[in-house]
């Protein structure tokens, strides 16, 4: 117990896997919802404590610095909204009869088990339990696609499934080349799996098995992350799911794969002689984010179009941070916070619409701001903000990110702003009826929760306006960690 | 190292990747899986091999895991899942044999060229023994891709990982080998539960992936 409290990051994963044990005893949907959010609310706390209590220095399995505590903080609030928003859409679904009481208590045990996993990845000092840990949250998530068990479903899981195994097994190859580089250094044993061993004596590694480690980790937690072309299973995945995991997964899973490939890439920075992994990043990074924007147009799956937004989002900070560089680096870590606010917000919205509505349909769902006023309202104000309008914080994102690009790179900056453009059209043209115009289909009355969503958007909207000081500052300081 | 015991390694090493060719060109699911409880036998002799030359004794848990959980319960799970839907007597027409076996033998040559490259200054044993790791994982790769059946899928994917095993034996002292083997069995009991509990038959009616591609969450 003194433990616990000592360290914030034992309470950060403790908590989690107690109550997924727990969530998976107890009966009752009302009684495991709601305790689902409380230990997500506690965790969500733990996290907090991790700015006021003092860090313990890194231990052979754990780390806290400046750079996961971020990951940290908005996986655990983002996780804290989702078990809320979860709360309410999921008691529909069972009034519905699309869940049964069997399949809800597994679904929430493993909500739980999905936030130790990524927890675990995050704070993890150790470069296989990282991958272990992004292992059980791939399982988790998979399993919770596929719950309702719908020839959609079960599809879309198997999809995620082969892929994501496929991923994992590649980031597993290029994990133990990392290890077998850092042998000769480091010694035998648990010594050269350790991140902190690694970053510190990095330069004194065989280059050439760094940059082939490098490529296999890229391809392997970037099928993850969702860049194209490894991105496949992601629109499915979105789509087939319950909503809440779809928010979890864009605005959380994405990023966590996103970190692992972070922690890499400042491991090669660090060697001299080693590939550059920027270009590498930027490459992927652009290719994903002009052929999202190009998939957008086609979409009429209202969740498969958000699904291809993150591809872009993602493909965005990709590029962000592989362009490297105090301010593009303030501004990926930016774009990447207010992406995870907005599209999960977006989610919030989206999934009490499909359950109105009966359908994910663009087409079937028109005129939302005349019949749910705050649902549509709320929804037209996420897609404005997700498109890059200002004032929200991921104009502030987007805009840093093509100014320090084209003080660097016109050309790529060009690429950049051309995809921009051709998503906020997509966006723009795919939503502009479905959130204003004459209502139809069925216009039942909403039981939404509106809280988490309305709370998202006013962090964004409060971050394209005015970012305090003590954020700027800290971003700053993992900006320039991330060299 | 002394020199019958690399060599012994290695003709482990390259067993595995004979059996992996082997799997290649079954055609019917029931030989397919019993080659696959060879590349497990395979797999678990050389990873209790290495256990024996490098004196690490948690190898050998690996290499039980290898032999009870994949060459035995896995396999025999499996033949129980396909006589239960009806397709152990299906013959699945594996497309173009000779081109996946070309394009089988390109990619050992590619990841034995790439590895032996790149990889001077690890110990001799060590990048031997990635390279035929590699040309495991790539084959298991290949015959993800060119098999539509989700059952063959599956034993593609165990191939797949049993390369990683290998490669993660060969790394000398790498720690968390043994956890990796046992979250990569809970990965496959899932993959496996998957595939009998979801009843992919039932929902489907076949098991044929192809089947199911019509459906892009598009056209309801």
């Amino acid at each position: 117990m003194n433990a616990l409290l000592a360290n914030p990051a034992y309470a950060i994963l403790a908590i989690p896997a107690g109550t997924a044990v727990l969530l998976a005893l107890l009966p009752g949907y009302r009684l495991t919802a709601r305790l689902n959010v409380a230990a997500s609310f506690a965790t969500l706390l733990a996290a907090l404590a991790l700015f006021f209590v003092p860090r313990a220095a890194p231990g052979p399995y754990l780390l806290v610095d400046d750079l996961n505590i971020v990951f940290v903080v908005l996986n655990t609030f983002v996780g804290f909204t989702a078990a809320y928003f979860s709360a309410s859409y999921i008691g529909h679904e069972m009034e519905t009869g699309k869940l049964t009481a069997a399949s809800l208590r597994f679904y929430h045990a493993m909500y739980q088990l999905m936030m130790f996993g990524m927890n675990l990845a995050l704070l993890s000092n150790n470069i296989g339990l990282m991958w272990v840990a992004i292992e059980i949250a791939t399982l988790t998530t998979v399993l919770m696609v596929g719950i309702y068990r719908t020839h959609a479903a079960l599809e879309a899981a198997w999809k995620y499934f082969i892929l994501g195994s496929v991923g994992i097994a590649l980031a597993l190859f290029g994990t133990i080349l990392v290890y077998l580089a850092a042998q000769p250094v480091l010694g035998e044993g648990a010594a050269s799996m350790i991140w902190t061993n690694l970053l510190s004596r990095a330069a004194e590694f065989d280059p050439a098995i760094l940059n082939l480690a490098f490529v296999f980790l890229l391809l392997g937690y970037g099928t993850k992350v969702g860049l194209a072309p490894l991105h496949a299973w992601l629109p499915d995945a979105h789509a087939e799911g319950p909503t809440p995991i779809s928010a979890v997964l864009s605005g959380l899973l994405l990023n966590v794969a996103l970190y692992a490939v972070l922690r890499f890439k400042m491991l090669i920075a660090t060697h001299p002689d080693a590939i550059a992994p920027g270009p590498l990043m930027v490459g992927m990074g652009l290719l994903s984010l002009i052929f999202a924007a190009f998939m957008l147009y086609r979409r009429r799956d209202i969740k498969r179009l958000f699904a291809y937004s993150s591809i872009e989002h993602m493909g965005i900070i990709v590029f962000a941070f592989g362009m490297g560089g105090p301010l593009a680096n303030f501004a990926g870590l930016l774009h990447m916070v207010m992406h995870s606010l907005t599209k999960s917000a977006i989610f919030y919205s989206v999934g009490h619409v499909a359950q109105i509505k009966g359908t994910q349909q663009i087409d079937g769902i028109r005129g939302l701001t005349q019949s749910h006023p705050a649902l549509g309202w709320g929804l037209a104000l996420g897609v404005l903000a997700i498109a890059g309008m200002p004032p929200f914080g991921v104009f502030m994102s987007e805009f840093l990110i093509v100014t320090s690009t084209f003080a660097r790179e016109p050309l790529l900056a060009l690429l950049l702003v051309f995809g921009l453009l051709v998503a906020f059209g997509a966006l723009i043209l795919r939503l502009a009826g479905f959130i204003f115009g004459e209502p139809t289909g069925k216009v039942g009355p909403a039981e939404a929760s509106l809280a988490p969503l309305y709370a998202h958007l006013a962090l964004v909207l409060a971050a394209g306006i005015f970012l305090p000081g003590p954020v700027v500052a800290w971003f700053r300081a993992v900006a320039a960690l991330l060299g | 190292m002394d020199r019958i015991a690399f060599d012994i390694a290695h003709l482990l090493a390259g067993g595995l990747v004979l059996v992996s060719f082997m799997m290649i060109y079954q055609e019917r699911l029931t030989a397919l899986l019993n080659v696959f409880a060879m590349h497990a036998v395979v797999l678990a002799l050389s990873v209790s091999w290495q256990a024996h030359i490098q004196h690490a004794p948690h190898l050998y848990v690996t290499a039980a895991i290898a032999l009870v959980f994949k060459a035995m319960i896995i396999p025999g799970a499996l033949h129980r899942i396909i006589r239960r839907m009806g397709i152990h007597r299906e013959v699945e027409t594996v497309v173009g044999v000779g081109l996946t076996m070309l394009a089988g033998m390109g990619l050992v040559a590619m990841s034995i060229v790439l590895m032996l490259r790149l990889t001077e200054a690890a110990d001799t044993f060590a990048r031997e023994d990635l390279a035929f790791a590699l040309s495991v994982v790539l084959l298991g790769l290949l015959m993800m891709v060119t098999r539509r059946n989700a059952v063959s899928q599956v034993v593609g994917f165990m191939s797949l990982e049993n390369g990683l095993i290998l490669a993660a034996t060969g790394a000398k002292g790498m720690p968390l080998v043994v956890e990796i083997s046992v979250a990569f069995s809970v990965l496959i009991a899932f993959i496996v539960i998957g595939v009998f509990l979801f009843r992919i038959r039932e929902r489907f009616d076949t098991i044929d992936l192809g089947a199911l591609e019509e459906y892009r969450g598009e056209n309801q």
